[in-house]
């Protein structure tokens, strides 16, 4: 949209980072990194998982100390010791996990530490001047929800947007977004673009950390690309493209195609039609408030796509067949056989893996060694006195690292240290590990760099060749039409049509997910969705 | 800090972890060093504190006196692991220990009867039963905190808070609130008996660490204690039977503290509903803090927890042997449990390597 340039060179950089240097116990996160912010732009920060983006922001931010180097704010030599103090200085964050009180209000979550007080600032809170700032700030963002509900009541999404609020309503002059649009559907990532825009055209200077590239070059003035902790340059997004963007972030020369359509590859490797054995039936299977009763066929060697926005039971209808929730109607049979999965224990045992969408929370353990996660799920299905013994486990663990390419210093490695691709990589072992006749991938790809991205939709593909059913949901509905060979949309926690590969494309899908609701606008669909 | 650690690592960020692990040692260091300070001190400011000798084929001595005083709390400290590992907490431990205790004396009782003129002891049920019904009853303590952490999903401070106040209060019932006394020889075995010239109770306790060991390391079970303690629902969703390892951790912990109560109620020789084992888990939890593991659950140190008992039992030990007099010892206590705390602080530990760093 907005791809006039508006490099404004003259004025003063409104944040200037020179030469930092940070290096943890015996590694180099960022060498010599320098970065100008300037007022009324928007610049993004790009580089793969581990290039130092995360780094950067925590250095700018407070949390963590620069070994060398200097931060100067509007021309003056900063020093934040505390994202608190950040704060107080004009340096606002929203970080790449929501940062957020689940059990406080929106409105609390918004005001947190500053709550209004009344008699003049020495009384009780102001709860009624609260709440009706709060609502006032979330209307900025089209966003009109009851804000003394608690924020858990929310989706993911609307979440991210009270952080941004909360960010935005601090009266800063810096706002870094760290991976806000992760969690976003395209509705919700123009929402906050909207606002984004309109911030910028306020003169505020918005740093932006994000893995996509479509939204890089929509919203961006300028692009400054990380690589292995060095600075690698400073572009106009108007003056680079996306092949060169790419290039500079990877190090290597990758052709075209690869570039520009990291999965289209895909399409190719799986014929548009299978004949494989019908491994999971469902019937009518729902859950109230979750998941409207719902068919579900799943065959050997097919990939089966979930599509949907957020929050229209994609995930739900996952965890219903997967055991995570209790079903409570409906009937699943496996080969044939009629099966009851109360917990994810039964479904393990009846041979189905579930990679969920919340690495972080419901994947890996994160303190545990690579090794012990890759054969958790493995050791929980021989049971607690069928150890499996250590030599084996390294075995099984080195075997899957070489296979899939983790990442790790070694097997013994915390899992929590490693980068998020990698340890996505270490999830889908466990999995396999298992020798599953069917696969769950909720968001298998979500955070992770292009290069894992496409590395571990190849081994998805690889796997379903040789006869294993996939079930596949991801937010980014080009790649659930590149991947799947039959379809399901969902849309309000409800299926509204199965389609087979070719049948959509990407125009007349969004159709079929907006559905009657297609006219209207974007806000008031998140808001349905609540 | 250490130069030669930061040269020679690739570029991989995830190395920095190898390097953090190398430059901090062992886990076990920390409380090994603090318990090897308090030896030292005793060393140098108790005469003899390292001597042994032998008296009817039995040894005696400071340290073994530390070690067989300690016995309970290691019992104790032991199954407190185990629960703390799973993110939980068991506050009921010293309750357990009133009832298991009371159930045992109050079972064998035991009346002195001259035969012939020598003396003999009798019980009231063999002791066998007595010592079963006792497990028994800590098992079942131990299947309700369990009901109600892993079943109902309660908080388990809350949860094992109603077994802790119940619980003793019940041994009081049992009781009418008067010490039962035990006249039966043989129950005092466990408690201050001798075998191979060691006291009795070290073997209880040898006994239990080796079941442990053994399970942690011919089972799973160590893993999934410590994969469901660090996440969960991860866990869950992994295959693992979550509440299950719950209730099973509460039940153990629960037969440790009522093995430790048969030992505390043999040792004294009656069974004191009102004071035996007060304040117990209190000392198990600092025991289990002490050895390393985290009160946040996730990794955990069975060596560590009962060096930790031993710290403790030294401390007291060496407080009593000073002559400090009693209305310091609590504050003397305090300060170095607080300052042993500070040294496995990782933000305090983070602070000195900062310092350090910026000198070099």
């Amino acid at each position: 949209m907005s791809n006039a340039t508006r490099v404004a060179t003259s004025a003063e950089p409104a944040l200037e980072l020179i030469g930092i240097h940070k290096a943890f116990t015996g590694v180099k996160a960022l060498t010599d990194v320098g970065l100008r912010l300037y007022p009324g732009e928007v610049h993004t920060l790009m580089g793969q998982n581990g290039a130092g983006k995360s780094t950067l922001i925590k250095v700018l931010t407070g949390v963590y100390t620069p070994d060398s180097g200097r931060i100067l704010l509007k021309g003056h030599a900063i020093q934040p010791g505390s994202t608190l103090e950040a704060q107080q200085l004009g340096i606002s964050t929203v970080y790449q996990e929501v940062n957020l009180c689940p059990n406080l209000s929106v409105a609390e979550n918004i005001f947190i530490g500053r709550y209004p007080r009344k008699w003049g600032g020495f009384g009780p809170i102001d709860w009624t001047t609260m709440h009706r700032r709060a609502t006032k700030l979330l209307a900025k963002l089209d966003l009109h929800i009851d804000v003394q509900k608690p924020l858990s009541s929310y989706p993911l999404a609307i979440q991210q947007m009270v952080a941004i609020s909360r960010a935005v309503s601090v009266s800063a002059s810096v706002l870094i977004l760290d991976e806000p649009t992760s969690s976003l559907d395209e509705a919700e990532v123009q929402l906050l673009f909207k606002v984004l825009r309109s911030l910028r055209d306020e003169g505020m200077a918005i740093l932006f950390v994000t893995h996509f590239l479509d939204q890089t070059y929509e919203i961006s003035d300028r692009i400054t690309v990380l690589r292995n902790g060095v600075r690698e340059g400073e572009y106009a997004a108007s003056e680079l493209s996306r092949l060169d963007l790419v290039n500079k972030m990877v190090g290597v020369q990758i052709d075209a195609t690869a570039a520009g359509n990291a999965l289209a590859a895909n399409a190719e490797i799986t014929p548009a039609a299978r004949d494989g054995e019908v491994f999971l039936q469902a019937r009518g299977l729902g859950r109230k408030g979750a998941l409207a009763p719902q068919d579900l066929d799943l065959c050997a060697g097919e990939v089966f796509g979930l599509c949907g926005l957020l929050g229209s039971g994609r995930t739900e209808a996952a965890r219903l067949l997967f055991g995570a929730d209790k079903a409570d109607s409906g009937t699943i049979s496996i080969k044939g056989e009629a099966v009851k999965f109360s917990t994810p224990r039964d479904a393990i045992s009846a041979g189905i893996g579930f990679c969920s969408e919340d690495r972080k929370k419901e994947g890996a353990i994160l303190e545990l060694s690579v090794r012990e996660n890759i054969i958790l799920a493995l050791q929980a299905r021989n049971g607690l006195l069928h150890v499996i013994p250590r030599k084996r486990q390294q075995q099984i663990a080195s075997d899957y690292v070489k296979w899939l390419g983790i990442k790790t210093p070694d097997i013994d490695t915390p899992i929590g240290s490693l980068s998020g691709g990698n340890q996505q990589k270490a999830l889908l072992a466990r999995w396999l590990a298992t020798d599953p006749d069917m696969l769950i991938l909720d968001e298998p790809t979500r955070g992770i760099d292009v290069r894992a991205k496409q590395e571990i939709m190849d081994f998805v593909m690889a796997l379903c060749h040789k006869g294993m059913a996939i079930l596949f949901i991801s937010s980014e509905i080009p790649e659930v039409l590149r991947c799947s060979d039959r379809m399901l949309v969902l849309r309000d926690r409800e299926g509204c049509g199965e389609y087979l590969r070719g049948e959509l494309d990407d125009a007349s899908v969004l159709q079929v997910i907006a559905g009657e609701s297609a006219g209207k606008s974007a806000g008031k669909m998140v808001g349905e969705a609540v | 800090m250490n130069s030669n650690l930061v040269s020679g690592q690739d570029k991989n960020g995830v190395a920095g972890w190898r390097g953090l692990r190398h430059a901090l040692h062992h886990p076990l260091a920390r409380p090994l060093g603090a318990l090897a300070v308090l030896l030292l001190i005793d060393f140098f400011m108790i005469p003899g504190f390292f001597r042994i000798e032998l008296k009817d084929g039995h040894l005696y001595g400071s340290v073994i006196d530390i070690v067989n005083r300690a016995a309970p709390l290691m019992l104790a400290a032991l199954g407190m692991t185990l629960v703390i590992a799973t993110r939980g907490i068991d506050i009921s431990v010293g309750a357990v220990v009133a009832i298991s205790g009371t159930v045992a004396a109050m079972l064998i009782g035991g009346t002195m009867v001259m035969n012939n003129g020598v003396q003999e002891y009798a019980s009231n049920i063999p002791m066998g039963w007595a010592i079963a019904a006792a497990m028994g009853a800590a098992i079942l303590c131990g299947a309700w905190n369990g009901l109600l952490v892993a079943t109902l999903g309660l908080q388990p401070i809350i949860a094992t808070l109603i077994l802790m106040v119940a619980g003793r209060g019940l041994a009081q019932l049992m009781t009418d609130g008067q010490i039962i006394t035990v006249y039966y020889k043989p129950f005092f075995y466990i408690g201050s008996g001798y075998l191979f010239g060691l006291p009795f109770s070290l073997f209880i306790v040898a006994g239990m660490f080796i079941v442990l060991a053994l399970l942690m390391r011919k089972t799973a079970l160590g893993l999934f204690i410590q994969s469901v303690g660090i996440n969960p629902v991860a866990s869950r969703l992994a295959g693992i039977r979550t509440a299950a390892l719950i209730f099973f951790v509460y039940i153990f912990c629960s037969a440790c503290a009522g093995m430790a109560g048969l030992m505390i109620s043999a040792n004294i020789k009656s069974a004191d509903a009102n004071n035996a084992g007060l304040l117990l888990e209190l000392d198990a939890i600092l025991a289990v803090t002490l050895g390393g593991t985290s009160l946040a659950g996730g990794k955990f140190s069975l060596v560590g927890s009962v060096i930790g008992a031993l710290i403790i039992q030294a401390l007291t030990y060496t407080i009593y042997s000073l002559g400090v007099p009693p209305e310091v010892n609590m504050v003397v206590k305090s300060v170095v449990v607080f300052l042993v705390c500070l040294s496995q602080s990782p933000e305090f530990r983070r602070l000195r390597l900062f310092k350090s760093g910026n000198q070099v």
